[in-house]
């Protein structure tokens, strides 16, 4: 039994190590520094994308996603190297201090034009946020309703064009920098609900506003353009191929979905917006 | 009679033919002209050519100079504007009010007055020494959280409110100034007359002072006019959140460049105007 275990452990390992070094020699003499894949987050990174700020501690969902990328193009966890920079930092003309930008950007055929993007790691309901008073005042889960109130978001996310495509609000919304200013609005009163993905959302909800809740969701399979995250590159960055790959693999074998069970919460009890 | 005339005729003659003074002077003047248009034209000539072929300028061209993302925007960009000409509309006024409240403040002599004068002393010293974003953040946010009900927590009023607090102490810093600018002398011939203090601030000094400063206002009103734009940091979107908002989209700068543009537009006209007065003063004084 004990040899068994042996066994199947050795040629587990020498098979990681092929296929390793198989996407190892794609990846070959296309990132930054030799030998090293180089990722940049955000500053700060958002639960539950990265836990605690830290994503070099692989938790949270994006960490856990890149550290799994770069396992099957061939960087063991000690080979990958964390940065961080803004979004017009990430879009800039010029040389790049990363490889990939992994910060929930959204694709956009518009972006593209600019950017190289890789193939999805994540697809995402856009949610509603609000507070536990706003819904006592009658706001309810349909269009009609979300018309009325009193709407923000963060202007850098693509919840602007779904907000005045889809929910074309009565008043102009408020538009902010970051997460932590649309909730000082929330609680400020100044605006009623906000726009984000689901899984922000959620923790907004829960943790950061105070008697925060979601009255709805967007969900992915019902909007012509579906919020979908890919990790951002240069322009024409020959990495990409071997990014792809390593995406189209781990979404085949079900292990992106295995993390994404681990780290993003089941979003089953919010309603759908009709 | 004769001679009269002859000596008209020698001044006119005086008057057309230059005097080899005047030619050497005009000749210098041409000189300098025209060094002044080489070396314009070479360094404009330089700049078109030179920085094309820097390596990257394909790259920056496509993100901040793209025609088509420019055409795509450029209308919504001038649609925010309209929010940052009101804002801008409506805090100039309560600015200057403000402003000059609080220089009298300082100015301020009767010795009951004295908290007043204190207080303008303190105003000016805090407002003066914060940033304008953080004076908008605290108040903008701060104010609301209170749990004032809508639409009394507006950000377009506690965004005014900041921006009138910051630039009042500026400007009454200015028309103290002014103020200070008035001999002393003025005051003790206007009391010498009779009029009060209230008449002599309000006939004798300020107009002269407020004639005084009306070039640096100016230019803290060209100031203002940008920092407007700060008030997109608690929601507001004007010409510059607009711009964010389609930099995200498009994953380019060109809007920010358009929005670059329209300011220009409104403040170097505005920059202009205020040289001008200020030549014009000083011309006075000389």
């Amino acid at each position: 039994m004990k040899l068994l275990a042996t066994t199947a452990l050795a040629l587990t390992i020498s098979a990681t190590s092929a296929l390793a070094a198989g996407h190892g020699a794609c990846a070959a003499d296309k990132t930054l520094t030799e030998g090293t894949l180089t990722i940049a987050t955000g500053n700060p990174a958002y639960y539950p994308w990265v836990m605690n700020d830290a994503p070099e501690s692989g938790e949270g969902f994006e960490a856990a996603v890149a550290y799994a990328i770069a396992d099957k193009m061939g960087f063991g966890a000690d080979a990958v190297t964390w940065v961080r920079t803004s979004f017009d930092e990430a879009i800039q003309p010029g040389a790049k201090n990363f490889d990939f930008n992994m910060q929930q950007y959204s694709i956009t055929p518009e972006r593209e034009e600019m950017v190289d993007f890789s193939l999805p790691y994540y697809t995402s309901s856009m949610a509603v946020l609000t507070t536990q008073s706003v819904v006592d005042g009658g706001a309810e889960a349909t269009l009609e309703s979300l018309k009325g109130l009193k709407w923000g978001a963060v202007a850098t996310t693509t919840a602007i064009p779904v907000l005045n495509d889809v929910i074309q609000p009565d008043s102009d919304p408020l538009l902010y920098n970051d997460n932590a200013d649309v909730n000082a609005a929330i609680m400020a009163g100044q605006i009623d609900a906000a726009l984000y993905d689901l899984p922000t959302a959620l923790y907004l909800s829960a943790v950061v506003v105070e008697g925060g809740a979601l009255l709805g969701q967007f969900p992915p399979e019902r909007s012509e353009r579906p919020d979908q995250f890919g990790l951002l590159m240069e322009d024409g960055n020959p990495l990409k191929e071997c990014v792809d790959a390593a995406i189209a693999e781990l979404t085949e074998s079900g292990e992106l979905a295995a993390i994404e069970a681990k780290w993003l919460a089941e979003a089953t009890g919010v309603p759908v917006i009709e | 009679m004769a001679d009269t005339s002859s000596q008209n005729r020698a001044a006119e003659l005086l008057a057309k033919t230059p005097t080899r003074r005047e030619a050497y002077e005009a000749d210098v003047r041409r000189r300098s002209n025209r060094i002044a248009l080489i070396s314009t034209v070479s360094v404009v000539l330089a700049i078109i050519v030179l920085v094309p072929l820097a390596p990257g300028w394909e790259a920056v061209q496509r993100a901040f100079f793209n025609g088509r993302v420019f055409a795509a925007t450029f209308p919504g960009l001038l649609d925010a504007f309209l929010l940052n000409v009101m804002i801008f509309a409506w805090s100039a006024p309560l600015i200057a009010l403000t402003g000059l409240a609080i220089a009298l403040c300082r100015d301020a002599r009767a010795p009951a007055l004295f908290p007043v004068r204190l207080f303008g002393i303190a105003y000016t010293d805090v407002f003066r020494g914060l940033p304008v974003v953080l004076v908008i953040y605290i108040i903008g946010f701060g104010v609301p959280g209170l749990g004032l009900p809508r639409p009394w927590n507006s950000p377009y009023i506690w965004g005014t409110l900041a921006l009138v607090l910051v630039y009042s102490a500026y400007v009454a810093e200015v028309i103290r100034s002014g103020i200070d600018s008035i001999h002393q002398s003025q005051r003790s011939a206007a009391a010498s007359l009779g009029l009060s203090d209230r008449d002599i601030m309000r006939f004798v000094v300020l107009p002269q002072a407020i004639r005084n400063v009306v070039p640096a206002n100016m230019n803290l009103f060209i100031a203002l006019q940008k920092d407007v734009a700060l008030l997109s940091f608690i929601g507001p979107v004007e010409v510059f959140r607009q711009a964010g908002v389609y930099k995200s989209l498009y994953a380019n700068f060109t809007p920010y460049v358009g929005a670059a543009l329209i300011f220009l537009v409104l403040t170097v006209p505005a920059t202009r105007y205020a040289d001008y007065l200020m030549n014009k003063q000083n011309r006075a004084r000389s």
